[in-house]
Parts: C-alpha cells; structure tokens; sequence
C-alpha cells in the first residue's frame, strides 16, 4: 500500500498543496477530483517524484515503510516503473514515435528486469495483449503514427503496467478522447485493477467519470482535499460547501429558451459534399479522394440552438470549416438567409457578419501581441468600424460580463474562462445571427462551464442568436439545444428535437454515444 | 543565461560606437600617409600603432567599422526586404503552386556556394562596396524567406488566424497583422546572425581585393596587406582580425541571447 501524509509541495513561498492525506489501497480506485489550477496533477507528481525544478515536497509518501520524498533520485529511478506506474492525459505525445510499441513496452522490462532484448519482447507482447491490442491485428513492429488516440493510450497503459506495478497513477487519461473510446479505456483500467490487484488513483475533472469507475474519492480544492470517502456516500451527502459547488455545476441546467414561434430558416445546408485529395495508388491510377462531409442537408431556423454532435474525424471541423466559408465545396450548397455562402472573396462581407464563432481552445484564439479591445474589434473589419467603437466594445465585453480596464489588457491576463467570455464578445460584437460554437466550452472547468452556459441562453434572449453548437460532450448539447444532428463519418445519421433524440434514440450509432457516455447514477445525487 | 545578452551586447556594442564615432573624430587622418612613422608598435601618441603607410591603426579600424557595418546592414536589409516578403506569401500559399516556386526559387540560389558567386558577381560588376552589398545582400534573401516561412506555418494553424478569416480578411492583412508581429523575434535574431556573416563576408570580399576599394579602409583588406609583414610588424595583421573576431563572436552571443530573452518557450516562468 502507498499513502501520502500531510504531503504538502511549495514553490517559493507559495503553497501548492497542503497536508494532503491519501490511502491508495490494492485493488481500488481512488479518484481526485478537482479543477485546473487545484494541485491535482501536482500530487501526482510528488508521489512519483517528478515535480518540477524548484518545487519542495514535505510530508511523507510512504512505500514499504520507506518514504520516497527523502529517498536517492538513484533509488526513485527503480521504483519508477516498477513500483509505481503512470500515464498521461494526451496520447499523442506520450510516446516516442521513432520507436515501434514493441520496443517501447520492452524497454521498460529491460531497464527493471534486465532481460534480453527476446525475452522483453515476448513480455512485451503478452502485455500488449492484455491491453486489447492482440497479436495477428496490431504486430509489435507497429509504429505509434499507425494507431488511433485510443490505441496509442492502451500501449501507454501496457508500458505503466508492463512491470505489475502496486500503484497506477493516471492523469486524466480519457479527457482527451472521444466518449465510446474513453468508455473502453475505463473498463480496461477497471478491469486491470481487479485482475493485478494494482491501486490506482484516477485524476480527473469529470465527476461523471469518477461516479462510474472509482471506490473512494477525494475532492481537492486549491491544494487542499476537502472532502474524501467511498464514492457513493460522498456523492449522496456532499458534505464540504465546495463539493456541493462542483456537483451543483456539473448538474448545471441553464434556463429554457422558447424558440420563436414563426421562425423562418436561416442557415440551410443542402447535399453538402466535401472531398479531400488521397495520393495516386500506383503513378497511373486514377485520382482517389476521401469524402470528409457526404452529403449532408440540414437546417437551422431563426434564434434556434441546433447542436452537432460527432466523435474525432466524424467530419464535424470539416463541416464547421465549410459553413463559416473557410473551404470550397465539391457539392451541394450552404445558404444564409436565402443568400449563398461560397469560399473566398466571393463572400459578401455584409453576409458573413451574419456569421460568427467561438472556438474550442481559449488560448489558441487570440493573437497575444493585440489588446483586448482590438482583439474584440476585429470583425468590424466586416462591417466598418463605427465611430464609437470602444464603446460598442465595451459593452458587448459588459454583455459576458467582463468589466472594468480589461479593454487596454493583452490575452493572457485572463483566465480560460474568461478568455472563452471575450471570445463571445468578440462573436457579438457585429451583432450576427447565428454563432458557431466549436466545442466552446469543452476546456472549461465545470463551474465556468456552468456560467458560460448561462451566459449563452441569456444572450439568445437578448440577441436572438441561433447557435450552431458542436461539441462530442452529450450531456452539454441536451442541456442547451433545441435540437440535434449526429454526425458518423461525414453522414448525419440520425436528428431531430434534442430530448427525443436523447431520451429514445434510434440509430445504432446514437445509442452507442449515448451508453458510452459516463453518468452519474439516478438518485446518487439530489436535484437543485 | 543572460551573460550572453550582455556580453554579445558590449561586444558588438564596440564596433558600432568605433563606428559612430569615427564620423565625427579619429585620432588621426587615414589618408594621411607618413612613410617615416610606418609600422611602429602600440605607443602613447598611436594606440594600435602604425600600418605600413604609417597611418594610425586605430583610425582605420574606426573607418573599418564603418565599412563593414554599412556593407553588413545595407545586405541584411536587401534579405530581410525580399525574403520576408516572400516568405509571408509562400506560408499564406501553403501547398499552392506559387509557395512550390518560391521555395525551389530559394533551393536554386542556396544551391550555389555563396562566396565563390559573391566573387563572381563583383568580378563582374567590377570590384566595389556596392557591388559587395548586392552580392551578399542576395544570399540573404531565401535565408530570410526560409526563415519567415518556417516560423509562420505552424502560426497559420492557430484558432486566432481563423477567427481573423471569419472577420473577412484576406491572407496579406492576416499575415501583416497578425503573422509578421509574431514572428518578428525569430526575424531579429536571423538578423543578427545574418549581420556577423555580412560582416565575415565583406572581410572575406575585401580580402581578396573584391570589396571596398582603395582609400576606404576595409578590415578585410588591412588584414591582406599586413599579411607580408607579420613577421616584423605582427600588430598590423592582429589588430585588424581580432576586431573581425571580437565583432562576429559578439553579434553572434547576441543572437543567441536575443533568441532565449525572446522566445516564451526558453524563458523560465514561474507559475
């Protein structure tokens, strides 16, 4: 068994976690649950020993009656590995993709057991294998370039357990992928549990998650745990206000919009067909291409919330991309208020300021060398900039709830939260009629989800905004659309009003979305 | 490290105040000649000692500094005016036939071996300081394209440059707006970089004869006329070369300082 006592780490002065007790037992799931910025990660870091240059651990992580914070960094380099496994939120970059996942799986039993190069590999496979990559389908020889996010993180997993180790550290190993594949994942690191008699603690923000999968949990709250027991009897009680803050977020339900009565359509997608270029097979083939988008037709009325819904490379950036005018098409026909939309300079700029977007990642969408007020300002290049555009950008900066000298700040002052709020600012700002939400508040904490969120269905009042909002998150899109498309590779298999589609699906596929979605149990939790 | 900030910085510092400074004072007159003082070594009255004319050396490594910086800024420039430009648009053309052409245009002028065309051209042109400009001032052009382009593809992803596209505007606003400010770091510290070679070259030019002409002093070419007489007046070959060296390895710290003080990714930061 390993625990932490009264661990507390510290940069400077600064005090990144404090006094934090853990208990991970075999054979049992602990979840860590918080949000950004809380020491999560932190904690893992110090108990493998791998906190960053000028960080200071105190407590005790105790192993075998040792404990590591004191021990050689030469004794730490034996334990990591071989006592002590971990992996890593992206799988993409966690592994090193000039090595075959033979190789990487066995280099960490060469390193501990100093085994032979055969004899590695023979484990390598047997682990492999354990991890649901089987041999005929996916050799040793494989390349990490040549398997899906789900796959590279089940070799990830094979290398953190190719040593049997007592604890499993996993830092928000599904948050990066897509629901049917986190659902897989999960079982698996369920299953490994159980059947290695491993203890695992499970970081992560998603209370759903740790509903399904964990024995105990431990709430943290700015480096603290405020709250920790067994799953279902912390879910039912909450017994810390901050716990209480966190679920309440999570079960967020913003209020109802009504759309108009006689909406007339405003976005109308029509056979819309997007193909990309594939290399020739052979020098004199014929060209080949790959239909990202087939065919799809939909629309969206006036002041009407649609969500799209697909997993990665179902189409849906594609998709997006075509709509806002970005690409050109190789079929069908997108028109705006009874207009057309085509590719390039064609776009009348007086139609594309119908059109706004917020994008997923609120640190990605803003220039960092531009002020706020001249990042907000920017799609007055559509329309002109009016005389009193500081004040117009003022007060759609006050309309996300964004005020004093944010104006004269650059971007990275701000919080993501925030970021995402200016983002919105900067969609409203030309006053369009319909925004593209992109996965708009996928990296977002639950509590700021839950504003944003807010912010949203009020601003459909106030503006009479249509949002187009995209997202593979479930349980966002039914709390804010009217309606909803799901997308499977580039088809629309199934749509319609979104408690229907939710409550009854139909397609196979939607159903499989739907069960893989992780849920917090009917009654674990008392409504607001 | 900032030692490198601030060494580069002192170092190349030197040559561009000898060089300032010699617009309005020299010790002494270097079209002055005075056979009878010729060759004499460091002393009170000539601090670097006498050349073989018997001018004072020290004048003329503050004219050389002049020489060697302008030649060195004027061709820096000629890159940066031409290259940045065209890197810009082979990054906004990713992909397009326009980007494939300005890249092999750049593939076919790196082809070459750049001194031996320097030599070339100002053979051709006739041998003068301007001439020299323009032939290195050339090599500089699909580094700095290069360069440009390289930093701004991985830009061109960025959600920013799409929110930009959705506001309506077009690859040449995007790319002086929001792509040319941020890669302008990378930009200072080629052109740094491309400066002590600038400087190495027209010491390379002048040196064989090719570069600045006669009277206008020229490092290189003080290096090539002291070379007979090292063996009785060694100062004479020294001092010219330590201040090639002494400037080059100073731009060149500086380079490297400028790239860690500028670049966010090396900048240590404190959570």
């Amino acid at each position: 068994m390993i625990e932490t006592r009264d661990l507390s780490v510290s940069i400077g002065t600064r005090e990144i976690l404090r006094d934090v007790d853990l208990r991970l037992m075999p054979g049992q799931i602990t979840g860590l649950v918080g949000e950004s910025g809380s020491g999560k990660s932190m904690a893992a870091l110090s108990i493998i020993g791998l906190l960053p240059p000028g960080m200071q651990a105190e407590g005790q992580v105790a192993l075998d009656g040792r404990n590591l914070l004191t021990e050689p960094e030469i004794a730490l380099c034996r334990i990591r590995g071989h006592r002590i496994g971990m992996i890593f939120q992206e799988p993409m970059t966690a592994l090193n993709p000039l090595m075959n996942i033979g190789d990487q799986v066995a280099e960490v039993l060469r390193i501990h057991q100093g085994l032979n190069r055969e004899a590695a590999l023979a484990r390598a496979r047997d682990r492999l294998d354990r991890v649901g990559l089987t041999a005929p389908r996916f050799p040793l020889t494989l390349f990490p370039h040549e398997l899906s996010g789900g796959q590279r993180q089940r070799v990830a997993i094979a290398m953190a357990i190719a040593e049997r180790p007592d604890l499993l550290i996993a830092d928000e190993p599904t948050t990066a992928l897509d629901v049917t594949t986190q659902a897989q994942i999960l079982d698996l690191l369920r299953g490994l549990v159980r059947d290695e008699n491993m203890a695992m603690l499970l970081i992560t923000h998603d209370l759903a998650v740790v509903a399904g999968i964990a024995d105990r949990v431990a709430v943290m709250q700015q480096g603290v745990i405020v709250e920790e027991g067994p799953t279902e009897e912390l879910f039912r009680n909450q017994r810390h206000p901050y716990t209480r803050q966190l679920f309440a977020a999570s079960n967020h339900q913003p209020r109802l919009v009504l759309k108009p009565a006689e909406a007339k359509p405003l976005l109308k997608v029509e056979g819309l067909v997007r193909e990309y270029p594939l290399p020739r097979a052979s020098g004199f083939g014929p060209a080949q291409s790959w239909r990202a988008v087939d065919e799809v037709s939909f629309h969206i009325d006036q002041g009407e919330s649609v969500g799209l819904i697909g997993e990665s490379g179902s189409g849906k950036s594609t998709l997006t991309r075509a709509i806002l005018g970005l690409d050109p098409l190789q079929g069908g026909r997108i028109t705006l208020d009874g207009q057309e939309i085509r590719a390039g300079r064609d776009l009348a700029p007086k139609l594309r300021a119908q059109m706004q977007v917020v994008f997923q990642d609120p640190y990605g969408s803003f220039d960092p060398r531009w002020r706020v007020e001249r990042l907000v300002a920017e799609p007055f290049h559509l329309t002109g900039r009016p005389r009193n555009w500081r004040e117009q950008v003022a007060e759609a900066l006050y309309d996300v709830g964004i005020t004093g000298d944010a104006m004269r700040r650059y971007i990275h002052e701000f919080s993501g939260g925030q970021r995402q709020r200016i983002a919105i600012a900067r969609a409203l700002i030309i006053k369009p009629r319909l925004i593209v939400l992109d996965e708009a508040v996928s990296a977002l904490d639950v509590r700021v989800r839950a504003q944003v969120l807010d912010l949203l269905a009020q601003l459909r009042v106030s503006h009479g905004l249509a949002y187009l909002f995209i997202s593979h998150d479930l349980s966002v899109v039914r709390k804010i659309t009217d309606r909803v498309l799901i997308l499977e590779n580039g088809k629309i298999v199934e749509s319609g009003a979104t408690h229907k589609v939710m409550e009854a699906p139909e397609h196979p596929y939607t159903r499989r979305l739907i069960a893989a979605s992780p849920q917090i149990p009917e009654g674990w939790i008392a409504h607001e | 490290m900032r030692w490198s900030l601030i060494l580069g910085g002192v170092l190349a510092g030197l040559a561009l105040v000898a060089a300032a400074l010699s617009f309005v004072w020299t010790p002494g007159d270097v079209l002055q000649i005075s056979v009878a003082e010729k060759l004499q070594p460091p002393s009170d009255q000539h601090w670097l000692g006498t050349d073989q004319l018997g001018r004072d050396m020290l004048s003329m490594i503050m004219m050389g500094a002049r020489t060697s910086i302008a030649v060195a800024l004027v061709a820096v420039g000629i890159g940066m005016g031409f290259g940045v430009p065209l890197g810009l648009i082979a990054a906004a053309r990713r992909g397009g036939w326009l980007d494939e052409a300005i890249m092999r245009g750049n593939d076919l002028i790196f082809a070459f071996p750049s001194l031996v065309i320097a030599i070339l051209i100002t053979a051709a042109l006739g041998p003068s300081a301007v001439n020299a400009i323009i032939a290195i001032g050339i090599f500089n052009i699909p580094v700095f394209a290069r360069v440009t382009r390289g930093g701004a593809l991985p830009i061109w992803t960025l959600d920013y440059i799409r929110a930009a596209q959705v506001a309506g505007k077009g690859a040449g606003r995007i790319s002086l707006q929001h792509v040319l400010p941020n890669i302008a770091n990378l930009l200072i510290v080629q052109g740094t970089i491309q400066f002590s070679l600038g400087i190495l070259a027209e010491a390379g030019l002048s040196y064989v004869g090719l570069g600045a002409q006669p009277p206008t002093p020229s490092w290189g070419r003080m290096l090539a006329e002291a070379q007979t007489m090292f063996a009785i007046a060694p100062h004479v070959a020294i001092v010219p070369g330590l201040a090639i060296v002494i400037t080059v390895l100073g731009l060149n710290l500086l380079g490297d300082g400028l790239r860690d003080a500028l670049d966010p990714r090396l900048r240590r930061s404190v959570p």
